[in-house]
């Protein structure tokens, strides 16, 4: 029997993703986001700093098997995300034409380019260390060499805008080198960040290896400085003053700090990888 | 029957020591600003060698403004060119490299056999490697035509004071910055002779700037605003405060800190060969390495056996004068470290560790320290955790494979650890699974200007050596 009223639409929860999970936060604290245009738009997690640490204990316990899954399956599972967003391209442009108020031709490109990066990043997994890696010429008989390897748990702020595409420039290359991810969403324009954890969680990528937060940047940067388990950042959203202060708290356990400014580099790969250097003496 | 060894001393006439050791800022060998300076001593004999000049904030700026004049000429040299300054300075190092090695000795410490055959020829080694890279940087592998910081500080430590000189001052000079390098207080004298090389080797005035000093002097380097990267080695605390104090200011910063490494010796492992190498890997330098392996991982089924083996060579080992050039084990390098060795051994005892020391004679002048090794020692007593920057060796056990690792890794440092197995894919699944930064398998402490050099975790940030080590000295798109 038909129904005469109009339809209401079903709006979506917008949640943390923490370990493959889609959590609220502990805290229990929202903020409004609200459109370009000033409308209400939905009530993401404040994510605190309980949030923080649950997320860098679950970037731990996937460190071991992300880092050493072999780069080949690392990259396949790169490449799937840029499939799994490509079939969610119109809710990714509807988002940023919403809160970044682009219009629809400029959020389509922004979303292409991101789908493009995952790309990149993913033929890089299984390259970067025939080409960043050596063979050394040592005086004497020894078998040397220097092979890249992730560093860890890498944290990364990205810059507010644009809020996609900025995201996956910082997670895909700190993937790329091996690395499990907690990332802070852009703080302004959180939807794609979140639409991209629910991609990631239907992408073939183990639990805890991406954790997206959703919050303020200048609230949780303090956590990130001084949390002993968390070995890298990626500063690129922070303020100068906000750098700084992560830099000082950062020293305690001598956290990698970078600030990058190219899109498509192998330097954001490797800025969050070690060298590991192995003798070995010849001989029968 | 026991063999005794007649002494063979190396002769000091070759080294010409100045009563005072002036800075060398711009080409010139200048009276620091205060007029004053301080003491550098045989630490075997306690004997003052020389004086040299104290440098303050003011000598530091000078020095600063003399390597902003060299980087104008500097950077702007054809590459090639700046190449065959690198070479020069290489050809006189080994030109006067029983020289180099005797006041290495003299000043340090160390025994002349290590000057002679690792200090020094390293040294040089350095120099010429990097003399090859000045005029190849665009395959640096941070992107083409890759610009120089400018002017780097350069503050280096007193375990290996020419051969650190030369891991320092070599890269910056290739890639086009000029330095201010400030050598150890304890040992500054190497560096003074290199400055005489620079001269001889015609380097243009302020490329090359060396102020000796302390603790506030390298302060004064990192802190100046016209300094555009830090380079430092030494221990973990002293790198944290330097990261402290750049954060913000856009310096560069590599830093070279401590460790703990672990040396893990597998059930299947060819003993004698292994205790040559726990031996090099503990007692090479008096231990005064940061790359040491100062912690023996050894399975328990061969504990016995190979610390059998152990105790029998180290007995063989010889101390004392280090210009003998039968001396293992020289003299360590300050009162200050002795006293500390000496606490962090007695902590051993204390927490309920068992000490073994040989019994050797020990001179009645000057700093030593015995070969030493304590068994008994559990993940949480000090000796196990601390760098003690000394002859001290920490033996630990282990059951399988998977326990060596978390034992290896548990520890903040991440600098070197060293594997002792037949079985070669048990060698690459262990280095794959160490959290260090340079992995000896069947070997130990072994250096080389090709081959990167640094740690993982809080045993620091960066490489030196081979061109990871060169890339940090260039500024790309990042």
């Amino acid at each position: 029997m038909a129904n005469s009223s109009p339809r209401i639409d079903v709006k979506k929860t917008y949640k943390l993703f923490i370990g493959g999970a889609f959590p609220r936060s502990e805290s229990g604290r929202t903020y409004e986001v609200k459109s370009a245009k000033g409308a209400f738009i939905a009530n993401p997690s404040l994510a605190s700093r309980k949030d923080l640490r649950d997320a860098v204990v679950a970037a731990r316990a996937a460190h071991a098997g992300w880092s050493s899954a072999t780069a080949f399956n690392r990259g396949q599972i790169l490449y799937r995300i840029a499939e799994m967003m490509e079939g969610r391209s119109s809710q990714f442009i509807d988002e940023i034409v919403a809160l970044e108020g682009l219009t629809p031709a400029a959020a389509k490109k922004q979303v292409e380019e991101a789908i493009d990066l995952w790309v990149w990043y993913s033929g890089w997994c299984d390259k970067i260390g025939a080409i960043y890696g050596s063979t050394n010429a040592v005086s004497g008989s020894f078998y040397n060499f220097t092979t890249p390897e992730s560093l860890g748990v890498v944290t990364t702020f990205a810059p507010s805008k644009p809020s996609l595409l900025g995201l996956v420039q910082a997670i895909a290359p700190a993937l790329a080198g091996g690395n499990t991810v907690i990332a802070i969403a852009s703080e302004k324009f959180p939807l794609p960040a979140i639409t991209l954890s629910e991609v990631i969680g239907t992408s073939d990528v183990p639990g805890g290896v991406v954790n997206i937060l959703t919050g303020s940047s200048a609230e949780l940067a303090p956590w990130v400085g001084s949390h002993m388990d968390i070995d890298g950042v990626d500063a690129s959203g922070l303020t100068a003053a906000q750098e700084k202060d992560l830099r000082v708290a950062g020293a305690d356990n001598l956290k990698r700090i970078f600030r990058f400014k190219e899109s498509q580099s192998p330097q954001r790969v490797l800025s969050f990888m070690e060298n590991k250097t192995v003798w070995h003496p010849i001989g029968v | 029957m026991t063999f005794e060894y007649s002494s063979a001393p190396e002769s000091k006439a070759i080294v010409k020591l100045e009563p005072l050791y002036k800075l060398y800022i711009g080409g010139k060998f200048v009276a620091p600003k205060s007029g004053k300076s301080f003491a550098s001593i045989n630490p075997a004999t306690e004997e003052v060698l020389a004086k040299v000049g104290y440098a303050e904030k003011s000598d530091v700026d000078k020095a600063v403004v003399a390597a902003q004049a060299g980087l104008k000429i500097w950077s702007k040299m054809a590459p090639s060119e700046r190449s065959k300054y690198l070479y020069r300075i290489a050809r006189i190092m080994q030109e006067r490299s029983r020289e180099f090695a005797v006041l290495e000795s003299m000043d340090n410490g160390k025994p002349i056999r290590e000057t002679r055959d690792v200090d020094v020829p390293l040294a040089a080694a350095h120099f010429f490697y990097h003399a090859g890279w000045a005029d190849k940087l665009d395959h640096a592998g941070v992107g083409v035509n890759p610009k120089p910081y400018g002017v780097v500080g350069q503050i280096i430590p007193w375990n290996f004071p020419l051969l650190m000189l030369a891991w320092k001052v070599a890269p910056a000079l290739a890639t086009g910055n000029t330095v201010v390098l400030k050598p150890a207080e304890t040992t500054p004298l190497s560096a003074m002779l290199f400055a005489q090389a620079c001269e001889q080797a015609e380097l243009p005035a302020g490329v090359v700037n060396i102020v000796t000093g302390d603790g506030a002097t390298g302060a004064a380097i990192v802190n100046h605003p016209d300094i555009s990267k830090i380079a430092f080695t030494g221990s973990t605390e002293v790198g944290k405060l330097i990261a402290r104090s750049v954060a913000g200011t856009g310096k560069g910063l590599t830093l070279e800190l401590g460790g703990k490494g672990a040396n893990i010796v597998f059930e299947d492992a060819p003993l004698d060969e292994t205790v040559e190498g726990i031996v090099n890997g503990i007692f090479f330098n008096q231990g005064h390495v940061c790359c040491a392996g100062s912690r023996l991982l050894v399975q328990e089924n061969i504990q016995e056996e190979l610390l059998e083996k152990l105790k029998r060579r180290m007995a063989l080992i010889r101390l004392g004068d280090p210009l003998d050039k039968n001396t293992d084990i020289g003299a360590i390098n300050s009162k200050e470290q002795l006293n500390k060795i000496t606490e962090l051994a007695n902590s051993g005892d204390e927490e309920g560790a068992l000490r073994f020391s040989t019994d050797c004679a020990i001179p009645s002048k000057g700093f030593w320290f015995p070969p030493t090794i304590f068994t008994g020692v559990t993940q949480a007593h000090r000796i196990a955790s601390e760098e003690i920057f000394g002859p001290v060796l920490s033996v630990i056990s282990f059951r399988t494979p998977q326990e060596a690792i978390e034992k290896a890794n548990n520890t903040p440092y991440g600098l070197s650890a060293g594997i002792w197995t037949d079985k070669g894919s048990r060698i690459l699944w262990t280095a794959k699974h160490l959290r260090a930064g340079v992995i000896w398998a069947n070997t130990f402490n072994k250096f080389d200007p090709a081959s990167p050099f640094g740690g993982y975790k809080e045993s620091g940030w960066g490489r030196e050596g081979g061109r990871h080590g060169l890339s940090a000295y260039l500024k790309g798109a990042k």
